[in-house]
């Protein structure tokens, strides 16, 4: 017999999952092949990874980019904690001007974000002119084009990505629970830190899950902010695989920053799995 | 005694709504200013990104009627993102169905991991895969391979809130309606779709915005035949920094603020982005 449970049967995903095989996992399948071949010689072999690891370049692009990453989602974390908090206990209008304020840039185009980063950040930019004009300074800033921008503007473009899951999971948490801990005789802080922190971590962790990987790919940001002369992984792989048209050796560059990336993804979905046992406890 | 402990009381309540306001305070600044920026410097006078601006004029909108590759760029993006939405419906709708109400069997929660694992991989990795992958297979870049790539990277905002759209319907209105004689399309068509409706519209919207501003896909899989608007506004800004692109972006950011509020007057899409 038909029920809701049985209505909608898994071959209705069949579709899409067709599509995925053919679309997404093939051609990630054939980028890990290119990435095995060995060259102009042909043959195939890990000498387009020995390359990547020989000269100490790419090691170093790599925990550069990751490190941006780490960096980023710390000061999300640091940002949207407070503002999700301030979210929770608003009365209705202020939530309505922070869901606002935060949805707008999150569906404004990465570019255009972008871009006013350019413009505060700049030579003849925003912080610049302030700073000349209150004679704090003779000579510009270059402010443009370093890691601190970068940090700062990847942390403005990403900060809704942290701030959404973060509501999410306070909005769940039974006032309640932070009452109680008052009348027992702790203070705001106690509170927070025994009460609401663990228990906000699964949405903490959702958003340090999307922050991390909307941070370490974000090509445009990278580019645009952090020039061309901090090289990254994303403009690694473009550089290669574009400009220089070697498609085994950008190949590569991917299946390292791949793995790279589901590797820290793992890392914090196994924090998670741990902080569960201790907020449990 | 008990006067000392009130008082450590308030400093403590003091200390944490000052800290995480100061914070707070700091996060919305830094979430409005830029747009607030962009706008203002598209009205400048002057040549350069010059803030604040030396004066008033719509020069660079004029430079933006004239130029014919922001909108040739910007008709190709809009309509990749139609076709690439159309389909993500269309496939990800009854993948949602059956992630949705399945009993949550392994099979359906690896399918579901599997179309949200796009929203996780590095977009640029997944660009040049597909670009290899169309040339082995003898296809030029054109249209239809963007639009492919596009779904693949886009779908996962379509399934995620149709999911969350299901998760709200009683399954017992469901069951009501079959044991009642209804066929499944009709029980479709009549109990389910129009609970979920809304869902379906806010996660198709979300992906054509997706779609509309991806980078990672389109600059593996455009050519000159094909430039896309992102593409188009990030060389012409690591090039020269070009002012037209201010005006391109208020004209963007306008865009965004009119769908938006459509989006919120008829479908609440801020309550289904959490």
């Amino acid at each position: 017999m038909t029920t809701a449970a049985t209505i909608h049967p898994p071959r209705l995903a069949a579709p899409l999952a067709l599509f995925f095989a053919l679309f997404f996992a093939v051609p990630l399948v054939l980028l890990l092949g290119v990435s095995l071949q060995a060259g102009e010689a042909g043959g195939y072999g890990l000498s387009q990874y020995a390359r990547f690891f020989a000269d100490g370049l790419g090691a170093r692009v790599l925990s550069r980019t990751l490190l941006i990453g780490l960096e980023t989602t710390i000061a999300c974390l640091l940002l949207g904690y407070p503002l999700a908090l301030i979210y929770r206990n608003a009365p209705p209008w202020g939530r309505s001007v922070i869901t606002l304020i935060v949805l707008l840039p999150l569906l404004t185009s990465v570019v255009v974000r972008t871009f006013a980063w350019i413009v505060i950040l700049g030579r003849q930019g925003l912080v610049n002119t302030t700073l000349q004009s209150l004679g704090l300074i003779d000579l510009p800033l270059k402010l443009l084009y370093t890691e601190g921008g970068l940090i700062v503007a990847l942390t403005q473009v990403q900060l809704p990505l942290m701030f959404l899951p973060l509501a999410g999971t306070l909005a769940r948490i039974p006032p309640n629970l932070e009452d109680a801990s008052a009348a027992l005789g702790a203070g705001a802080w106690r509170t927070f830190f025994r009460v609401t922190l663990p228990l906000s971590i699964p949405g903490a962790l959702a958003g340090c899950t999307l922050t991390f990987a909307a941070a370490v790919t974000a090509f445009i940001t990278q580019t645009l902010v952090g020039g061309g002369q901090m090289l990254l992984m994303p403009s690694y792989i473009y550089q290669q695989a574009i400009s220089l048209q070697n498609w085994p050796f950008a190949a590569a560059i991917s299946m390292v920053f791949l793995a790279a990336v589901l590797a820290i993804l793992a890392l914090i979905a196994a924090l998670g799995r741990l902080a569960k046992g201790v907020a449990h406890v | 005694m008990s006067s000392r402990r009130q008082d450590t009381g308030a400093l403590d309540r003091l200390s944490f709504r000052f800290t995480t306001g100061t914070l707070a305070g700091l996060a919305l600044f830094l979430l409005a200013a830029p747009t607030l920026i962009v706008v203002i410097v598209s009205f400048t006078s002057g040549l350069s990104l010059r803030f604040p601006p030396p004066g008033f004029s719509f020069r660079w909108y004029e430079s933006l009627a004239d130029s014919w590759q922001l909108q040739f760029a910007a008709r190709n993006s809009l309509m990749v993102g139609i076709l690439a939405t159309a389909l993500a419906v269309l496939l990800g709708v009854p993948a949602a169905l059956a992630i949705g109400t399945g009993t949550g069997n392994r099979l359906t929660r690896a399918l579901d991991q599997f179309f949200l694992s796009p929203l996780i991989l590095p977009g640029l990795a997944f660009g040049l895969a597909s670009l290899i992958f169309f040339t082995a297979a003898g296809l030029n870049v054109s249209i239809t391979t963007l639009v492919i790539g596009h779904t693949v990277v886009c779908v996962p905002y379509v399934i995620r809130n149709t999911v969350a759209a299901l998760a709200q319907l009683d399954p017992a209105l469901i069951d009501s309606s079959l044991s009642l004689g209804a066929s499944r399309l009709t029980t479709f068509r009549r109990v389910t779709l129009p609970s979920i409706g809304s869902g379906i519209m806010s996660g198709a919207f979300i992906c054509f915005m997706a779609s509309f501003d991806n980078i990672p896909v389109s600059l593996f899989l455009r050519d000159a035949a094909t430039d896309m608007l992102p593409v188009r506004m990030w060389q012409d800004l690591e090039g020269r920094l070009d002012v037209t692109v201010a005006a391109a972006s208020t004209a963007l950011i306008l865009f965004t603020v009119v769908m938006a509020g459509l989006m919120e007057r008829f479908l609440g899409l801020s309550r289904r982005l959490q």
